[in-house]
This record gives structure tokens, sequence and C-alpha cells, in this order.
């Protein structure tokens, strides 16, 4: 059998393609970027001709491969948890409408916010739109479940969601490949009304998701990804979702774990199981990555039972990723810390890129504003948000993409002007273009930079959905021509750079200011690519 | 057989090819592998590492637990000492000792190295300085493979056919100057090992 050594989002990927998937949508976002990249790079998926393409953000992402489950194909959606927040509209929506071809939304938790800024658990977008969960603990079932979960999107003919957290995205392990098969025919919905949720329509498809999830539950009891298995010691009783499982079996290295457990990797939880676990033990444990869901699920508004333990009542932390010392603490099983970090060991906070086009920007929006009272610039979500760090200290707000300049405005309209708010070029058109527009009409004393480096640069430099078309949205949007200002931030201009920034600040109207560079590490990339290209054009030649 | 390897260092020094060299050995000898990997945000020059897990038997965790590695192995000096926690109270400590300093409050050289001696099981090389020496500075991160190659318990010929493979596409040149930094690390840690005896 063929192993593969595969990264987390990457088995997620080729167990895609392997699966017969058709199209592959997202918007890059640490931890779920590698599986679309993954497919934009592999052979078979460009030989099958499978679209693997960015949306310019997580929303336009969902519509299309919805889209697509439309038309009969198989469609992935991925995105990080935050990201689901933007594409809720549609995702919720989904879930009404019903798939047709398999759909699978996958998307990645970030507890203990590695590179996020909270730890929302997707679990609960999943239950909120009463769709089946799968959530693998490990790279193999990662695989498994992708094959899995199209098949039960075309049984009921319900988008899914394939739940993974960082540790997962981002551990490598070996993956067994099945058998790939073909794609599906476009074949449209038998019903051609399925997906008009006009209010008459919407009830009637409303009813039969609620009708479902009854055959939901009865997927998840006899589902090869829960297990209930009987051991002696009944003082306890285990559920272990996801990942958790490792942790716990990896407290009793090399031997059973000695307590009944139910692992679960598909939701919603499957009630029987549950049941039967909690009337042989004495109390129950519950081990889940992310929110308490499953545990506040099991407790219940009463908690008048037998005792529930997890996160809720404090035996495992109420915030955080798990680990195996977590969980053996859970347990009440020896800690095995090592010794302590020594005092002298620093915090090393990640900076910018030596010579990344944001210092200069940054160094001369500074002094633009050193005259003015602090705390009047609304930031926003990539490499740039590290201004907030030393030496810069230059943004005071860092919320949700897009909200930058919407934040400016309503600071604005509070009487704070002038106000200040700085986007990247792919955060601009992800969900930035409307909120300029509002501030346009009505005609908001604010600057808005647009840091245009021409790429995603925070997540590895994916394509941007911006590259050269920036001035025209302005002008389209209604900012006025001699208030779109383009410069260059080097060092070299900054006496120049200053004065625009001074001048457009001043301005009390809506002003946007462009400092136009390449990343340097895709500037980088970019050179090494077009060196191999002339090499090899060389060697043929 | 099991190791449990923590790799240490500072986003952009890529010690992910000091894992990847490991893995393939391991691999091509059969072993089971998990190695969880640090992407996003922390690589733009914040601390960075990966837990490496090898063993002849299925891995649970993708997470080494917390005072259970059996080496920090780490291309600088301050981000060896990040990961004590985890390290075995008879696990190794295998370190460059050349800063990189892109912080403020960087600890003074002297008071660092001391905290690295003071533990008990070490090694500690400038590794840039003896790839430099070589004529190689970018293979810094093999030499320091090279001086925890003794206590992997992986056939040291195992991890030559690893570079080997890996740099297939280099040429000979390359694989070869990889070669000598692996061995020079080796040698290293086999010279401290038998003074010591
Ligand atoms: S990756 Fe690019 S944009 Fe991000 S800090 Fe580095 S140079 Fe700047």
């Amino acid at each position: 059998m063929q192993k593969l050594l595969l990264l987390g989002d990457e088995a997620i990927a080729q167990g895609a393609i392997d699966a017969g998937l058709s199209g592959i949508y997202a918007y890059p976002g640490t931890p779920s970027t590698e599986i679309t990249e993954y497919v934009m790079h592999s052979k078979e998926a460009k030989s099958g001709k499978v679209v693997a393409s960015w949306g310019a953000n997580e929303k336009t992402a969902m519509e299309a491969a919805l889209g697509m489950s439309y038309a009969g194909k198989r469609a992935m959606v991925c995105m990080k948890h935050v990201g689901l927040n933007v594409a809720a509209d549609a995702f919720v929506n989904s879930a009404i409408t019903g798939a047709n071809g398999g759909l699978i939304v996958v998307a990645a938790d970030d507890p203990s916010m590695h590179s996020s800024q909270n730890e929302q658990d997707s679990r609960f977008y999943g239950k909120f739109a009463l769709i089946p969960i799968l959530e693998p603990g490990n790279q193999q079932e990662a695989y498994d479940m992708v094959h899995y979960g199209f098949d039960l999107s075309e049984k009921y003919g319900i988008p899914v969601m394939l739940r993974i957290t960082t540790r997962l995205a981002h551990s490598r392990s070996g993956v067994a490949l099945k058998e790939s098969r073909t794609q599906n025919e476009i074949r449209l919905p038998e019903n051609l009304r399925q997906f008009i949720l006009l209010p008459a329509n919407a009830r009637r498809q409303y009813k039969h998701l609620l009708t479902n999830q009854a055959a939901f539950i009865s997927a998840s009891e006899t589902s090869p990804f829960n297990k209930l298995t009987d051991h002696k010691d009944k003082s306890i009783g285990i559920i272990a979702c996801g990942l958790a499982y490792n942790y716990l079996v990896e407290n009793f290295a090399g031997h059973e774990v000695p307590h009944p457990v139910l692992r679960i990797g598909q939701y919603p939880l499957p009630e029987k199981m549950v049941r039967d676990l909690y009337d042989s033990c004495d109390s129950l444990l519950v081990l889940e990555d992310g929110y308490p869901i499953a545990e506040e699920l099991i407790r219940g508004f009463m908690n008048n039972g037998k005792p529930v333990k997890g996160r809720l009542d404090g035996t495992v932390p109420r915030d955080g990723e798990l680990n195996p010392n977590i969980v053996a603490r859970a347990l009440g099983l020896a800690d095995t810390r090592g010794r302590d970090i020594p005092a002298i060991v620093s915090s090393r906070p990640p900076s910018l890129c030596k010579g990344c086009p944001h210092i200069y920007s940054y160094n001369a929006l500074n002094e633009a504003l050193a005259s003015l009272s602090k705390g009047r610039v609304f930031s926003d979500i990539g490499c740039y948000t590290l201004g907030a760090l030393e030496p810069f200290d230059a943004i005071n707000s860092c919320v949700d993409m897009g909200a930058s300049i919407t934040m400016a405005k309503g600071a604005a309209d509070a009487g704070l002007v002038p106000a200040v708010a700085v986007i990247g070029d792919s955060t601009f058109t992800h969900s930035g273009m409307t909120g300029l527009l509002d501030a346009v009409i009505s005609k908001s004393p604010i600057t808005v930079m647009i840091l245009d480096n021409a790429t995603t640069a925070m997540t590895g430099g994916q394509n941007s959905a911006a590259v050269g078309k920036i001035e025209d949205i302005c002008l389209a949007i209604g900012v006025e021509k001699e208030h779109i200002r383009i410069l260059n931030p080097l060092q070299k201009h900054h006496e120049e750079n200053l004065r625009i920034m001074m001048e457009e600040i001043a301005y009390p109207g809506v002003s946007v200011v462009i400092p136009r560079r390449e990343c340097i590490q895709t500037a980088a990339r970019r050179l090494r690519e077009e060196k191999k290209k002339q090499e090899t054009s060389k060697a043929e030649a | 057989m099991k190791k449990d390897i923590i790799l240490a260092g500072v986003g952009g020094q890529g010690i992910l090819s000091i894992a990847a060299t490991i893995g393939t050995a391991a691999l091509s000898t059969g072993l089971f592998l998990k190695q969880a990997e640090v992407h996003g945000m922390s690589q733009r020059g914040g601390d960075v590492q990966s837990n490496l897990r090898i063993s002849d038997r299925e891995i649970a965790s993708d997470l080494i637990p917390q005072g259970k590695a059996d080496m920090i192995i780490s291309v600088e000096p301050m981000e060896s000492l990040r990961y004590l926690p985890m390290l075995s109270p008879d696990g190794w400590l295998v370190t460059n000792t050349k800063p990189y300093i892109n912080i403020r409050n960087y600890p003074e050289m002297d008071k660092l190295m001391a905290e690295i001696e003071a533990q008990p099981r070490h090694i500690a090389l400038d590794a840039d300085e003896i790839a430099r020496q070589m004529g190689s500075p970018k293979s810094a991160n093999m030499v320091i493979l090279g001086a925890a190659s003794p206590f992997l318990d992986i056939e040291y010929s195992s991890l030559q056919d690893a570079i080997r493979s890996i740099f297939r596409k280099k040429g000979d040149d390359v694989i070869q100057v990889n070669l000598d930094a692996l061995e020079a690390g080796r040698n290293f840690t086999t010279g401290k090992l038998n003074s010591r005896t």
C-alpha cells in the first residue's frame, strides 16, 4: 500500500483529490491554507481539471462551492475558524438548501490562538446549522474522512463540516491512500426549486432538515469514527473527541486505557453510546479541544446526575489547546514537566522581515501623526498587524478582516478626527471595499492607507485579488481622484512620503494613501522561480 | 525504540531541514513518525519549534509530553533553553552557540553559555563557524544534526542516505558539502564524549 508522509492539511487535500473532487475554493488563513495550496500544486488535480482557486473572501469561496454542488459535482471549501464568521450567511443557509454534489466545508480551528485573534470552536457552527460534523483524530482519519464525508453528504443531500485544529493541520505522519474514484458528471438537482429559499420553500426545506436530524444521529451511532471501548475501572468513563483521544492514549503508553472510553469523530453526538457510557460509569470526564460543547450537552441545564468533569468544572483548563500533560492532570496522573525555563530566556515575538515595505510606511505614519494625540490608527489583519509591537507601536486596533476602515469611520463619527485606517491589499478586497463605500457616502474625515505589497503575505504569499485594481476600485467607489495617492515605501522617499501622508491626513474627507512595494519574501521567491525558468530554458536551448 | 525530539530555532533558520533529514532516515528504516510543525505568524522571526517523534511502534500524540523528550536539538543557543520543561531528566541538549539576535533584550552571552553549561547532558558547538571554515556557511544545520546523530539511535549511514536523497536534485557537490558538515558535527560530539571517559 502506498504511504505518504503528509501534513493533516495535505491529507485532506489528497483525500479530496482521490475521492473525486471537482472544485476547491478558499481564502488563505492559518492553519487551513495548505489544503488548497496542495490541490493547486497537484499534478493529478491538474490532469483531472480540478478547479482550485482563491476567492476574494471566505463567503465568495463558500458560495462558489455551493454552486458547484448545485451542479452535481463534489466541492470543498476551506477556511480558518474566523473565516467561517465571514462565510456564515452562505454556510448556515446551505444547510437549508442542502447539497446536490458532495459538499465538505473544512473549518480549521486554532485553540491557543497560535495565529489568530480568538479560539472559537467551529463545531458550534456545525451544530447551529444542524449538519453532521467530522473531526479527525489523526492524519489517516483526515484522509479517510473526506471520502466518507462526500458519501455522507451525497447520501443525505447535506453539506458536511470537517473540523480540524492547528495541531493536526500542521503535523505530519504516514497516510495510506485509497483507490481514486472519478468525478461526478454535471447533474442538476431533481427539484429545480430546491435552492430557492423563498419563505414557502425555505419552510419546507427546513422541515426536511429537521426530519433528517434523527438520521444524522443514527449515522453517528454506527459511524466507524465513533467507538465505545469497555474497560474494568468504571470509576470514570472518558469521552475523547478528535485529537484528545491521542493525548489520552499517550498517557498509558503501550498499555490499554483502564477506563471505558468513547472516542468521538462524528457529530451530532451518538446519544445512545453516550447514554451507555454514562449508565455504566460513576462519573464522566470529557476531553475536547476547543469549547466544552460535548460537555455542555451532556451536563445539561439541571446538572443533577452523576459528576461530569471537563473544562466547565476546572478539571481541564477552560481555554487553550489540550496536550498530554493536561490530560494526565485531569486523570490524576503524575505530571512529568521537566526543568523550568531559565529566567534569562527572553520572549521572541515575530517581527516584520528586514526590508519589509511596511517598516517604512509605519515610520512615515508615526512621524505624520506625531503632533496629534495617540490612539487614532485602526488596523487590520496581516503582516502589518505586527506594527502593534516594538519598535513601531503604531496601531490601536486589530479586530476582524476589514474592520480598520469601518472602525475609523465610526471613531471619526464620534469626533476622533483625523482617524486613520491601515489595511493590506488582499484584506481590502476581502472585506474593506464595502466599508470604504460607507465612508465615502458619509464623507467621513478618514485616511485609508492601503499597504499594497501585491500578495497575501502573512499566510505565505498567495495571489492577492487586489493586484492592479486598487485605484480603480477606490475611484469607482467614489474617492476623489486627487485624494488617491501612491507612494513608494523606501527610506530614500521618506520625506516625500511623510509630506503626502500629512497632506491627506489633513484633508477633511475620505483620502486613500497607497504605499506600494512588493513583499520581499514574494519578490525573492519570484526571482528564484524566474531564474530557474531561465536556467531550464537555457538547458533546453 | 522511541526517540522524542524537540527541534528549536528562530523562524527562518530552517529547522525543518533537520526534521526532514531525520524523518527520511526514519521512514527508510520502517519506523513510525509524527512531526508537529509551526506555520503562520511565528515564522516571521519568532521562536519556532517542531515536535519530532520516531518509534518502532505506532505513535499516539502529535505532541511530546512535557518532561519526556529524549533530546533538544537547537540551531540557536537561547532557543535551546526555552524547551527545557519538555526535556526528560536524562535527555540531551544539543545546541548551536551562534546567537540570532533580533530582539533588544537578548541575554548576555556569558550568562547564556553558563546556563547551557549547567545542563547535565549537553553538547554546544558553533556550527556556523564550523560550516564557515569548511567553506559552506549554509550547511550549519547539518553540522548540528551531525552533532546530535550519536544520540539518535538511527544508523549513521541512513542519515547519509537521507541527505543523498533530499539533495539529489541539487547535484553531487551539494550532497558532499552536506555529508561533510554532518561528519564534522558528529566528530565534534564523539570527541567530546571520548574526552569525558
Ligand atoms: S512576509 Fe512580506 S509583508 Fe510580511 S513581514 Fe515579510 S516582507 Fe513584510
